[in-house]
C-alpha cells in the first residue's frame, strides 16, 4: 500500500507541478510564433506570484488577487513589447532587464509593504484556490482496481485552474491552426513582410500575442503564490520561466508537444522531492544536489538535439523594420 | 525616417546617450524608492556619501569594482562575436574551484605570489571550461547559448553546493565552506596605493586583485582591436555572413571567445576568495556576474566604458549598503532594480532617446552653419 502511495503522490505532483509550466510555456509559445522572443518569463512568473500574493493578501479575495497577477504580468509584457516591437530593441537584452526588475523590485516593495523579509503574510482560505474541485463520480468510480484509482486520485480533485491550463493546450491548438488569428501569427513568425504586403499590421499582431502571453503568465504566478502555497516567497518561480521557455523549445512550438515536455518536467520535479535521500537500487543515493540540477541538465540534453531538432519560427528574435 | 540610425559625434555617441539613459534608468529607481516610503534624495546622498565619503568607503567601492571589471569584460568578449553570455555568473562561480585548489594545496608550502599565479591560471581553466560546454553546444549543435548559459548557471549552483559540501568542508565541520587559507593563500591589500591619495583604506577588502582587473581591461583592448583574432571575433558578431565569405571558420571562433569570456570570468572568483574571504564559501559571486551585462551594455563593450561603469556599481554595491543600513524599508535588491533599469535603458531602449537628441543636433548645426552645410543632411 505504502508504495501505491507513493505513485499517487509522485503522479498528484507532476499535475500540479506541470501546470505553471504550461501557461508559461503556452505565453512563450504565443509570442515566439508571432517573432518575439521572450526570456522575461521568469521574472512576469515572479512579478505575477507576487502582485496575486499581495492583492490576495490586502483584499481578502482571490479573484481579486488574480486579476492582481494578470494585470502585473500584462504590464511587464508591455513594456517588453514596447522595447522589442516599437522600439526594435534587443529581445533577450529586454527580457533579461525584466527578469532583474522583478527579481529586485519583488523584494523592495514586498518588505516596504508587509516588513516580513520579503514575503507576503500566509494568506487566508478565502483569499487563495483553497477548493479543489472534484471530477463527476469520482467518489463512485473510486472502487474500480487502477483506472478507478487513477481517475478518482490522481486526476481528481485539483484547482479549477489547473484544469483550465491542461484546456488551454487544446484550445491554443485550435486558435493557432483553425482561426485567421492563429493563421496570421504562425505568418508574422515566419515572415512578417509577407504579412505586412498583404495588409495586416504586423505590430499589431505582435503585441496582441504579447500581451496574451501576460495573461497565461499573470495565471501561471498566481498559481504558484495562491495554489500551491499560501503567500510569496522571495524569489519563489526559483527557475520556472527557463524551464518553461525550455520545455517550449523542446516542443518545437507545438501545442500539443507542450502538454508532454511539461509533465516531463513536472514528473522530475515531483519525483526528485520523493527520492530525495532515498537509496535507488543498483545506483545507491543521488546526491540532492543533482536531484536538484536534473531538469536543467536534461534541458541541456535535449537542447543539443540528440533526441531531436529545434526549429524555432523563422522570425523570431528579429524586430521588424518597415522599409528595408 | 533613417533618423534613429544617423551618425552623431562621438562625445554624443559614446558619452551623451549612455548618461541620459542612466539619468533615466536613475530617476525610475528614485520612484520605486518613493514607492517604498523613503526620500529618494536622502537616499541618493547616502549612496554616494557611503561610497566616496571615506577611505574605507572608497576601498570597498573600488573592491566590488574589480568584480564588476572581470564580469563586465567577460560579456563584452561574447557580445563583440554576437554572443550573449549570460552565463558568467556560474563560470565565475564555478572558476572558484581554481582558486580553492590551488590555495588550499600551496597555501603552507609556496608565497602569495606563485599562488597567485597559480589561482590565476586555475580559475581561468575552470571558468573557461564551463563556458565550453554551451560554446560547444551553440557552434556545432545549434543551441541558443542564452539558454544553455542559464541552464549552466542553476547546474553550477548544485555542483557547487555539492563540491562545498563533499569536497572542501573539512571533516566535523557544518558549515559547506573550506578552512581559511595560510599566509601563502591570502592577497596583499592595496593600502598604499589609496595611501598615495591621502586615504585611509581602513577595513576594506581592496586588493591587488584590482590592478589584475586594470591589466585585462588594457588585454581585452588589445585583443579586440589591436589583434588579428580580435578582428575576426567583431567581423563574425558585425555579420556573420560577411565572416564567411572572408574565410573565418565561424565554429572556431564561438569557441574560442567563449573560452576567452569564461576565463575572464572565473578570474572575479580571485577577488574575494583570495583577496578577502581567504576561504571557498558559498555563493561568493553574489550577482556580480549579472552585474556585468549591465556593465558592459553601458559601458559600450569598451575596456573604458567598462572600467568606468563597473566603478559606478561598485559605487551602487558599497552605497547601497549604506542606504540599508539608514533605511529599513530598502535592502540592497534596490541594486538589483537598478541594474534591471540600466539594462533595459543602456540596452533594449538605447534608442528611445536618440531621435530627439540627433534632432536636437540638426537643429544646431543648422543654426550655426545654414549657409555652410547642406539643410536636410
Amino acid at each position: 500500500m505504502g508504495n501505491i502511495d507513493i505513485y499517487v503522490s509522485v503522479l498528484q505532483g507532476t499535475i500540479r507541478n506541470s501546470v505553471p509550466l504550461i501557461l508559461t510555456a503556452l505565453a512563450g509559445l504565443y509570442a515566439e510564433r508571432s517573432g518575439v522572443v521572450d526570456i522575461g518569463l521568469e521574472g512576469k512568473l515572479l512579478a505575477a506570484a507576487f502582485a496575486g500574493a499581495s492583492a490576495a493578501a490586502y483584499t481578502g479575495s482571490a479573484p481579486l488577487g488574480l486579476l492582481a497577477a494578470v494585470l502585473c504580468a500584462v504590464a511587464f509584457s508591455a513594456v517588453h513589447g514596447y522595447a522589442s516591437i516599437s522600439q526594435r530593441g534587443d529581445q533577450i537584452v529586454s527580457g533579461t532587464a525584466l527578469n532583474f526588475i522583478a527579481i529586485g523590485g519583488t523584494v523592495i516593495i514586498g518588505q516596504a509593504w508587509f516588513n516580513m523579509a520579503g514575503r507576503t503574510p500566509s494568506l487566508a482560505a478565502d483569499a487563495k484556490f483553497s477548493d479543489a474541485w472534484g471530477l463527476p463520480f469520482a467518489d463512485s468510480l473510486a472502487g474500480i482496481p487502477v483506472l478507478g484509482e487513477i481517475y478518482s486520485r490522481i486526476l481528481s480533485g485539483h484547482y479549477w485552474l489547473t484544469y483550465f491550463a491542461y484546456a488551454l493546450i487544446p484550445i491554443t491548438w485550435w486558435v493557432l491552426y483553425r482561426t485567421r488569428f492563429g493563421l496570421r501569427l504562425r505568418a508574422v513568425g515566419e515572415n512578417p513582410g509577407a504579412v505586412d504586403t498583404a495588409g495586416i499590421s504586423v505590430v499589431r499582431l505582435r503585441y496582441q500575442a504579447v500581451l496574451l502571453g501576460g495573461v497565461f503568465v499573470g495565471l501561471a504566478g498566481a498559481f504558484l503564490s495562491m495554489a500551491v502555497s499560501s503567500g510569496f516567497t522571495k524569489g519563489m518561480s526559483a527557475g520556472k520561466g527557463y524551464i518553461a521557455l525550455a520545455a517550449l523549445v523542446f516542443a518545437n512550438w507545438k501545442p500539443k508537444n507542450i502538454l508532454f515536455t511539461c509533465l516531463l518536467f513536472g514528473f522530475l520535479d515531483a519525483l526528485s522531492i520523493n527520492l530525495q535521500g532515498k537509496a535507488i537500487p543498483l545506483v545507491g543515493e543521488i546526491p540532492v544536489q543533482l536531484w536538484t540540477a536534473l531538469p536543467y541538465i536534461l534541458t541541456v540534453v535535449l537542447l543539443a538535439g540528440f533526441i531531436g531538432k529545434a526549429i524555432p519560427p523563422k522570425a523570431s528574435g528579429t524586430p521588424y523594420v518597415k522599409e528595408r | 525616417m533613417s533618423a534613429p540610425f544617423a551618425k552623431l559625434p562621438n562625445w554624443a555617441e559614446y558619452g551623451l546617450i549612455p548618461v541620459v539613459n542612466l539619468v533615466v534608468a536613475f530617476l525610475i529607481s528614485g520612484l520605486v524608492v518613493v514607492f517604498a516610503g523613503e526620500n529618494p534624495l536622502k537616499a541618493a546622498y547616502l549612496m554616494v556619501s557611503g561610497a566616496f565619503g571615506s577611505g574605507e568607503g572608497i576601498g570597498y567601492t573600488l573592491y566590488y569594482a574589480t568584480n564588476f571589471i572581470f564580469a563586465g569584460l567577460a560579456v563584452a568578449v561574447a557580445f563583440h562575436a554576437g554572443l550573449f553570455n549570460i552565463g558568467v555568473e556560474g563560470q565565475a562561480y564555478v572558476g572558484g574551484i581554481g582558486v580553492a585548489v590551488a590555495a588550499l594545496t600551496f597555501d603552507a608550502t609556496l608565497p602569495w605570489y606563485l599562488i597567485f599565479v597559480l589561482a590565476i591560471i586555475g580559475s581561468m581553466v575552470m571558468g573557461a571550461l564551463w563556458a565550453l560546454i554551451p560554446a560547444w553546444l551553440q557552434a556545432y549543435r545549434g543551441s541558443h547559448i542564452v539558454i544553455t548559459t542559464i541552464m549552466f548557471n542553476y547546474i553550477s549552483y548544485s555542483l557547487m553546493l555539492w563540491m562545498l559540501n563533499k569536497v572542501f568542508k573539512p571533516l566535523g565541520s557544518m558549515a559547506p565552506q573550506s578552512r581559511t587559507f595560510g599566509p601563502g593563500g591570502e592577497l596583499p591589500k592595496l593600502d598604499w596605493l589609496l595611501a598615495i591619495f591621502g586615504l585611509d583604506n581602513g577595513n576594506s577588502p581592496f586588493n591587488l586583485t584590482f590592478l589584475l582587473a586594470l591589466l585585462a581591461a588594457f588585454l581585452v583592448w588589445v585583443l579586440i582591436w589591436r589583434s588579428r583574432l580580435g578582428y575576426e571575433i567583431r567581423t563574425l558578431g558585425f555579420s556573420p555572413g560577411a565572416a564567411r565569405y572572408a574565410g573565418i571558420y565561424e565554429k572556431r571562433i564561438i569557441i574560442v571567445t567563449m573560452l576567452i569570456s569564461g576565463g575572464l570570468a572565473g578570474l572575479l572568483a580571485i577577488n574575494s576568495i583570495m583577496g578577502d574571504q581567504h576561504r571557498i564559501q558559498q555563493e561568493f559571486v553574489s550577482g556580480a556576474g549579472f552585474v556585468g551585462i549591465a556593465v558592459a551594455l553601458m559601458g559600450r563593450s569598451h575596456p573604458i566604458g567598462i572600467v568606468l561603469a563597473s566603478v559606478l556599481f561598485g559605487m551602487l554595491y558599497q552605497g547601497g549598503a549604506e542606504i540599508a543600513f539608514d533605511m529599513p524599508n530598502i535592502s540592497r535588491d534596490m541594486i538589483v532594480v537598478i541594474q534591471g533599469l540600466v539594462i533595459l535603458f543602456a540596452g533594449a531602449l538605447e534608442h528611445l532617446f536618440r531621435p530627439s537628441i540627433v534632432a536636437a543636433f540638426a537643429r544646431m548645426r543648422s543654426g550655426s552653419a545654414a549657409s555652410t552645410v547642406t539643410t536636410g543632411a
